[in-house]
């Protein structure tokens, strides 16, 4: 039987910073961006002093900034003390499975009014010591030691998927430029150009420079250049990877009751599901993610539909083997065609099953504990028309964002209803 | 069994004496490399610990040419890289190390399926010298 909640969940606004690297910002000024953002957007007003409780998915501010505790502070923050506040950490999930507790708290009946936070601010360490927080989200004791980095468990994915399937590498690549496509059109996004804008980019800063100018026919040939874009885990490049980011994503979420108070056009959360699993090596399969598959039926279980249903999804991209292998554990394409998908452009805007429409991960920035909640500030800009250049034609009704934590150990999915 | 022989330190503890270890569960007989003390299969804590032949396949791999700082320190970087797989060890479980003895100037002639067999690297020198679980084409 497919388990209900004990009543309804509505989201009512959304805010996010504009993702990318800000020396000048901590992780409370990005959210306090993202809340004022999240004010503007209540269609019809609310007090601040109505929020019971603060879900914020963080990774590790521990790391990061020195600060441990962070939910309370960052609520204090904004003004919402005494609200009880707590926070979440499931590696690059944290957000969506922040997203998730508060969803469930207000099925609980325990609460009526959320706030849902999600913020990480990654760039004021070097480098080298960003991949080393990143890695804490691995197993320290047995997948560590081997050497594994995170680019390294998707590129070794990527093999596998590869193998498996004889795809064609270019579709990773085919990845890439869609969601630079995208995110090019989001004034929110990191990167918010086309890959094509970055080659011509460098193109003309040789010709100023009376350097050599390379002759790249297109992106592809732009992207498989290992001087313009080099190896960084075999099969995969700069390109292929999510870039290190600050930003932060607030979303408010209330009964199901209450939400004509706030909004005009809530979104009702009618679907969610979350699933867990062990290292990489332990899984069955290397070339798909189980709990993202788990995690999904879970949803569409509850919302009582199916994979086609879903007019546009937001997946967690954080590299680009990842959105094909997650456009097959979510139902939309058989194993095996994920590839073939995205190189034939059904995963673009125009295409049977959007993907990514804000730019993705890839694009518009990974700020880790942020990503899951700045993926439902896309959902909820879809289904009001207010995606500007990049909105969807036609009538949305259901959208899915789908987070995953580390190589897949945390996989949550929502699924979002548009009632008209 | 010793009463840590099992235990989760078990597993690296091993490696320094140049052994795989793991469990088999002695209800279901499900092998776990590295050992478990709860059999993921059927929840008992009955198991002895087993020793792996280091006879395996590559079941995945990448050629790490941005390393952590661990592996910076151990030498390795863009100019030099290195191989880590996960291997499907014979007697059934697969796990994660490092591959040796590969040409790595061309990745794509890496094959998935090729024959492997444990081999033990030592990485850092003097004090900070640690040894590590590997894999070498046989
Ligand atoms: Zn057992």
């Amino acid at each position: 039987m497919a388990k209900k909640l004990s009543r309804g969940v509505a989201v009512v606004g959304v805010g996010m910073s504009k993702f990318g690297v800000f020396p000048e910002k901590t992780s409370r000024d990005l959210f306090v961006e993202a809340f004022q953002e999240l004010m503007q957007s209540v269609q019809k007003g609310f007090n601040p002093n109505d929020i019971e409780a603060f879900y914020m998915g963080n990774f590790t501010s521990d790391y990061f900034e020195n600060q441990s505790h962070l939910a309370p502070i960052v609520a204090n923050w904004v003004g919402i003390s005494p609200a009880a506040s707590t926070r979440i950490e499931d590696a690059c999930a944290s957000g969506g499975v922040a997203l998730r507790q508060a969803m469930l708290a207000i099925a609980s009946g325990d609460v009526d009014v959320v706030l849902v936070g999600g913020l990480e601010k990654m760039t004021d360490l070097p480098g080298a010591k960003v991949t080393d927080a990143l890695a804490l989200a691995a197993d320290s004791m047995f997948e560590i030691p081997a050497g594994f980095t995170f680019p390294g468990f998707y590129a070794a994915m990527a093999t596998a998927y590869i193998d498996k399937y004889q795809a064609d590498p270019d579709a990773l690549l085919r990845v890439g430029i869609k969601n630079h496509e995208n995110g090019a059109l989001n004034d929110k996004a990191q990167f918010n150009q086309t890959i094509r804008s970055v080659m011509t980019g460098k193109q003309k800063k040789a010709e100023q420079k009376g350097l050599p100018i390379p002759d790249w026919q297109d992106e592809m040939a732009f992207l498989k250049d290992p001087k313009a874009n080099p190896m960084i885990a075999w099969p995969l490049r700069l390109f292929d990877c999510s870039p290190v980011s600050d930003g932060a994503a607030a979303v408010l979420l209330v009964s199901e009751e209450l939400a004509d108070k706030f909004a005009d056009e809530p979104l009702f959360i009618v679907g969610s599901g979350q699933a867990s699993d062990g290292a990489l090596a332990e899984r069955a399969s290397l070339s798909e993610v189980p709990a993202a598959a788990l995690a999904s039926q879970q949803a569409y279980e509850m919302a009582g539909i199916q994979p086609d249903d879903i007019d546009f999804a937001e997946v967690h991209d954080c590299f680009t083997i990842a959105e094909i292998m997650a456009s097959e554990d979510l139902g939309f394409f058989p194993r095996g065609e994920g590839w073939r998908a995205a190189m034939e452009g059904r995963t673009a805007r125009d295409g049977s099953h959007p993907i990514n429409t804000s730019g993705g991960l890839k694009s518009k920035g990974h700020p880790v504990g942020a990503s899951g909640v700045g993926q439902v500030v896309e959902v909820w800009k879809q289904m009001h028309g207010l995606a500007g250049e990049r909105q969807l034609r036609g009538n949305l009704r259901y959208a899915l964002t789908h987070n995953v934590g580390g190589t897949g150990q945390t996989c949550v999915v929502h699924i979002f209803e548009k009632r008209n | 069994m010793t009463e840590h022989a099992l235990h989760s330190k078990a597993f690296n503890q091993a490696i320094e004496e140049d052994l795989i270890i793991g469990s088999r569960c002695l209800v279901c007989g499900k092998i776990s490399i590295p050992q478990r003390q709860i059999c993921p299969n059927c929840h008992s804590d009955q198991a002895e610990r087993v020793q792996a032949s280091g006879q395996g396949t590559l079941a995945a791999f990448t050629v790490i040419y941005v390393p952590p700082t661990s592996m910076a320190d151990a030498g390795y970087n863009a100019k030099n890289p290195y191989c880590v797989g996960i291997v499907s060890l014979e007697e059934g479980p697969r796990i994660s190390a490092q591959i040796v003895g590969l040409d790595l100037s061309d990745p794509a002639a890496i094959k998935i399926g090729m024959p492997l067999r444990q081999t033990f690297v030592t990485r850092g020198e003097g004090e900070t010298a640690k040894k590590f679980l590997a894999f070498e084409p046989i």
